[in-house]
Order: C-alpha cells, then sequence, then structure tokens
C-alpha cells in the first residue's frame, strides 16, 4: 500500500508542479483559468492528503470555485485586446529584447529558492509544534476541532483581520466599477431550475459547515463560501435583489460579521484584559456568535464581488440621466 | 476479505472503467457535443458505481445518504451544466460533427 500511495503523491506533486507551470505560461486566458481551478482542485487534494481537511475545504470552495467564477467574471470585462497572458512566452520578435531584462529576476528567484530550500531542509524531520499546548487547552476554548479553536479563539486576531481583507477587497472593486443591476431574463430554463433548486440546499449546506465547526471540519469560511457559491448562481441565472435593498441592508450585512468580531475584541479587552479571551464557560457560545456573523458576511462579500461594482452608483447614473 | 469487500472492489473496479471510458470519450470524440456525450453519461454512471461500492463499506445510514446526496448533486450539476455548454456551443454556430 505504501508503495501506490508513494506513486499517487509523486504523481500529484508533479500534476501540481505542471498545471501551475501551464495556467502561467499558457497565452489564452481563458484556458488559463481553467488550469488554475483545475489546480485548485488538485491542490485540496493534496491537501487531504496531508490530512488537512479544514484547509481542503476552503481551498476547493474558495481557491477553485469562487476564485474561478471570479477570475471568469473579470475575463468577461476585458477588453478582447487587453485580454491576452503577459506572462506567457512572448513571440519571436521580443523575445531578444524581453531576455536581457529577464535574467535579473530569475537570479532573485533562484537565490531565494535556493534559500528556502535550505531552510525546509534543515527543519528537524519530525516536531509537534504547538499541537500539544493546542491540545491541552481545547477544553477551555470552546470547541473541541482543534483547528476553529485556533482560529477563533487562540488566533482569533487573525481571523479578525482576514474578514478585514475580504471587506477593503469589496471596497477596491466598489471603487472601479459600478454594478449592473438590471434584471436579467435567466439564460434558458435549465439554469433557472437548477439555481431555484440548489440556493434551499446550498444555504442547509452552509448551515450544517457552520454548527458541525466546532467539533469538525467545516467553519465560517467555508460555510461563507458556500453562501456565496449560491449568491453567484443566482447572480448568474439574471436574479438581481431589490434596489431597496441595496443601499443600507446590504451594508449592514457587509460589516455585521467584522462589527460582531471587533465588538466582542473590545469587550473582552475591557473585562478580561486580554484583546478576544473569552471566559471558559461562554466560550462556545462567543464562537457561534461570532463564527454566525461572519459566515453571512463572508458569502454576501463574496456574491458582491462577483457582481463586480458599486450597486449604488449605478442608481445614481440613472437618476442623472 | 470478507464478501462486503469483493462487492465493493468489483463496483469500485467497475465505476473506474467507466471513468476511464469517459476520459477516454473526452479525449479521442471529434467535436464538444459528443465529447460532452462521453463525459456526463460515463461519469454518472461511473461515480454512481463508485458511491454504491462505498456505500456498502458505510459504517452507518447516515454516511449512505450523504454519499447518495452527492451523487444526486452530481448527476444535476453534471446534467445541467452539460445542457448549458451545448447550447451554448449551438448558439456560437460550432457545427455538429458528421462522419
Amino acid at each position: 500500500m505504501t508503495l501506490l500511495t508513494w506513486i499517487f503523491d509523486s504523481l500529484l506533486g508533479l500534476s501540481l508542479l505542471w498545471l501551475a507551470w501551464r495556467a502561467l505560461a499558457c497565452p489564452n486566458l481563458f484556458k488559463a483559468i481553467v488550469l488554475f481551478v483545475a489546480f485548485g482542485l488538485l491542490m485540496a487534494l493534496a491537501w487531504v492528503r496531508l490530512a488537512a481537511p479544514d484547509v481542503a475545504l476552503a481551498e476547493a470552495a474558495i481557491g477553485a470555485g469562487l476564485t474561478g467564477a471570479l477570475l471568469m467574471a473579470a475575463l468577461a470585462k476585458l477588453h478582447p485586446t487587453e485580454a491576452h497572458n503577459d506572462f506567457a512566452v512572448p513571440p519571436e520578435k521580443n523575445v531578444t529584447k524581453v531576455w536581457s531584462w529577464q535574467w535579473l529576476p530569475a537570479i532573485t528567484i533562484l537565490l531565494v529558492t535556493t534559500g528556502l530550500g535550505y531552510v525546509v531542509l534543515s527543519l528537524p524531520p519530525y516536531a509537534t509544534g504547538l499541537s500539544t499546548e493546542v491540545a491541552a487547552n481545547l477544553e477551555i476554548s470552546g470547541a473541541s476541532n482543534p483547528v476553529t479553536a485556533v482560529l477563533l479563539n487562540f488566533r482569533g486576531y487573525d481571523t479578525l483581520l482576514e474578514i478585514v481583507v475580504l471587506l477593503l477587497a469589496l471596497l477596491g472593486v466598489w471603487s472601479l466599477n459600478s454594478a449592473d443591476l438590471d434584471h436579467k431574463a435567466a439564460p434558458g430554463i435549465v439554469l433557472d431550475t437548477l439555481a431555484r433548486l440548489l440556493t434551499p440546499i446550498f444555504i442547509l449546506v452552509a448551515a450544517y459547515l457552520l454548527w458541525v465547526g466546532a467539533h469538525a471540519p467545516g467553519g465560517a469560511f467555508q460555510a461563507g463560501a458556500v453562501l456565496g457559491a449560491a449568491g453567484v448562481l443566482l447572480l448568474l441565472a439574471g436574479w438581481r435583489p431589490r434596489t431597496g435593498l441595496m443601499a443600507l441592508p446590504l451594508r449592514l450585512v457587509l460589516v455585521i460579521g467584522p462589527a460582531i468580531f471587533v465588538i466582542v475584541a473590545m469587550l473582552t479587552l475591557l473585562i478580561a484584559g486580554q484583546m478576544l479571551e473569552y471566559p471558559p464557560t461562554q466560550a462556545g457560545a462567543l464562537i457561534l456568535i461570532l463564527e454566525t456573523a461572519a459566515t453571512v458576511s463572508i458569502g454576501v462579500t463574496l456574491a458582491a464581488l462577483f457582481l463586480g461594482g458599486d450597486p449604488r452608483k449605478n442608481n445614481r447614473n440613472k437618476n442623472h440621466t | 476479505m470478507n464478501p462486503n469487500d469483493y462487492l465493493s472492489a468489483a463496483l469500485l473496479i467497475t465505476g473506474a472503467v467507466f471513468f476511464l471510458a469517459g476520459t477516454l470519450g473526452l479525449l479521442r470524440f471529434p467535436d464538444v457535443y459528443t465529447r460532452l456525450h462521453a463525459l456526463t453519461k460515463a461519469d454518472n454512471v461511473g461515480l454512481g458505481l463508485m458511491v454504491v461500492g462505498l456505500a456498502v463499506q458505510a459504517e452507518s445510514w447516515s454516511v449512505v445518504g450523504k454519499l447518495l446526496l452527492i451523487w444526486w448533486l452530481v448527476l444535476i450539476a453534471g446534467a445541467s451544466v452539460a445542457h448549458l455548454i451545448a447550447s451554448g456551443a449551438l448558439q456560437r454556430g460550432i457545427r455538429m460533427w458528421k462522419p
């Protein structure tokens, strides 16, 4: 069996390297995105092989699924003359000119790779890291899944910042473009039916992932990604939220996750004297509240990213014209 | 190995044969429509056989339910996406292959 798993792992690793290279070097951007999605799916498999199902879930849902959809949406907005891969091998006539500049980054990358390789090889072969400390404190953390305990309790600070990064990304997109909020007819009855059928299931799966995260792989980011996928599917099927919902209600939903996180952080700072240091008896309930709010915000943020633009700018333009 | 193991091994290997045939069709068939046909038909049955093969080994009925749910979701998604790709190809005027 070990020989079989060894062959499988080697094939997986080589496929990952090959896909990564093809995704970067492919001159056709559509092909590059498809290769990137395939890379994400195999990467999720690699995380499973490394016994990290939480990361695998996040990689499959966000890395492969939603990022792929976002890249496709971006590609659809690119002008055909701009839609080429600048990283791909340049045409023959430019080769010599570009090559004279390429050796410098090549040497830098080679040095960095050598340094990283040296560091990785000089690591002790077996190290427990912080896993024993996590296991020792798991009981007071409020979650029996060590990954959730680390993400929402021991290193809650990191998760807070990650959620804020997502919000910042959306603000960046909003500052660049306005959203198209006109209702569209569904492109065919099949997509319409599929969206209607799958949306309730997506919401159910998101709730399940959120709930199960306390003691098994799952959690806010995975659940939020599934909610975001439901939003993407609805948007693809031509659904647009009512304009009344796009002003204040949307903004409230977008910030509720980060806002509750910040409120809890400040309260714990005032009461316990340490940011995000929960009292052990209430830790479980606090984590559930934080994760629920974060799931809703992450899901809506991802769907809003796919919509790609500030929904309010659209209204203003309409009023002017 | 008990009889259950033989049964699930047989189902899994049969499923893998379907996947192999589907992949072969995807790579070797002449146009987008026939490739879609090979891919969805073979993968639906192949995944079904794999799901049944794994369900034989399942420890509880809830696991069987989850496996069947996965199969059902893939069936729905696969059939719908194949339809969408095919109708998109028709709209773009990609002609069907004629021998």
